[in-house]
């Protein structure tokens, strides 16, 4: 406790009383926002879960298709057929604030608005697996653009649920203690001052007295 | 507008393409490594990484968790999941919560 650097001084009293009580109040707030941020995080996560179950789920059965087509129509022609798309995607990118965290929100457009032309192949030298397999890819292509979205949110709110919970503890833990340490000591220091002060005007009272009582006109 | 890339060895992602998706091949971490920067800095939003891949570059996949683009996304390649994706998660929620609870 660093008591040498501060002035028991009335001025200083009533300026760290100020402080003491912003700090509390924010210290009050940041606890609310932490909080929400948690129950909201939680939510996330909880989604997030499932999602990614569901995503790994489905990608390994269009890899496990993928695979037979491959068996079937040979490495290379596989690669041709997929080699020039017909669809193409674009995102666009909105953002939600969500306690003051900004998080994206996705939305994508497919050039081709018909969703059944996901087959850039002309059928004659593709095999029927292939189709299976860009189809299993096409249906799971939609859960996993929602597990982008959910799993950026949930990284965003988690740094800044940190940070959050950071600044609570050192409000808490830290700074609000050292303040009223501080406003303790002046106390004491300016209440020790006034005691001084009164012992001395009594004393110094009792030493005009004593002179006034042995007065002696000459 | 933004767009979606998928970075990967050649047999995991390949697929993707059907999609529309801009597929990006990568079979070791020094190229796979430039090509992410690579990525980020152009107008990617989303880029799916393979498990295997990012295993071997996760330094370079966790520079991207605080910024709000790109969102990089591991995603199993063809020889399974290994669960780095669970696990990813995990240690969000151990950052948030400050102890593991689940």
């Amino acid at each position: 406790m660093a008591t040498a650097t501060i002035n028991p001084t009335r001025m200083e009293l009533t300026r760290l009383k100020g402080r003491l009580k912003t700090a509390t109040r924010g210290h009050k707030l940041l606890k609310d926002k932490r909080d929400e941020l948690m129950k909201q995080f939680l939510e996330i996560v909880r989604k997030n879960r499932e999602l990614r179950k569901k995503v790994e789920q489905g990608l390994e059965e269009a890899n496990a298709a993928f695979t037979v087509a491959s068996a079937i129509m040979g490495p290379e022609m596989l690669e041709q057929a997929l080699l020039y798309p017909k669809q193409s995607v674009e995102l666009d990118m909105k953002f939600k604030n969500v306690m003051s965290v900004n998080v994206p929100v996705y939305e994508f457009h497919t050039r081709n608005e018909d969703p059944t032309e996901v087959y850039p192949y002309g059928f004659a030298q593709t095999s029927g697996e292939l189709d299976a397999a860009v189809d299993a890819l096409n249906r799971v292509f939609q859960d996993m653009l929602e597990l982008a979205e959910v799993e950026k949110t949930m990284q965003l709110l988690a740094e800044d649920i940190e940070k959050t919970r950071r600044r609570v503890n050192a409000l808490e833990y830290v700074m609000i203690p050292e303040m009223q340490e501080k406003i303790k000591y002046i106390t004491m220091k300016l209440d020790e001052n006034e005691r001084g002060n009164i012992t001395r005007l009594m004393k110094v009272k009792d030493m005009v007295l004593q002179e006034a009582h042995n007065f002696k006109p000459a | 507008m933004y767009k979606i890339a998928v970075l990967g060895d050649r047999d995991s992602v390949l697929g993707f393409k059907a999609l529309g998706l801009d597929v990006v091949f990568a079979d070791d971490p020094d190229e796979a490594r430039h090509t992410l920067h690579r990525l980020a800095k152009e107008d990617y939003a989303v880029i799916y990484i393979t498990e295997q891949l990012a295993q071997r570059i996760s330094a370079d996949v966790d520079r991207y968790k605080d910024a709000v683009t790109p969102a990089v996304i591991l995603i199993p390649g063809k020889s399974g999941s290994l669960g780095l994706g669970q696990a990813a998660l995990q240690s969000a929620v151990e950052r948030a919560v400050g102890a593991d609870i689940s």
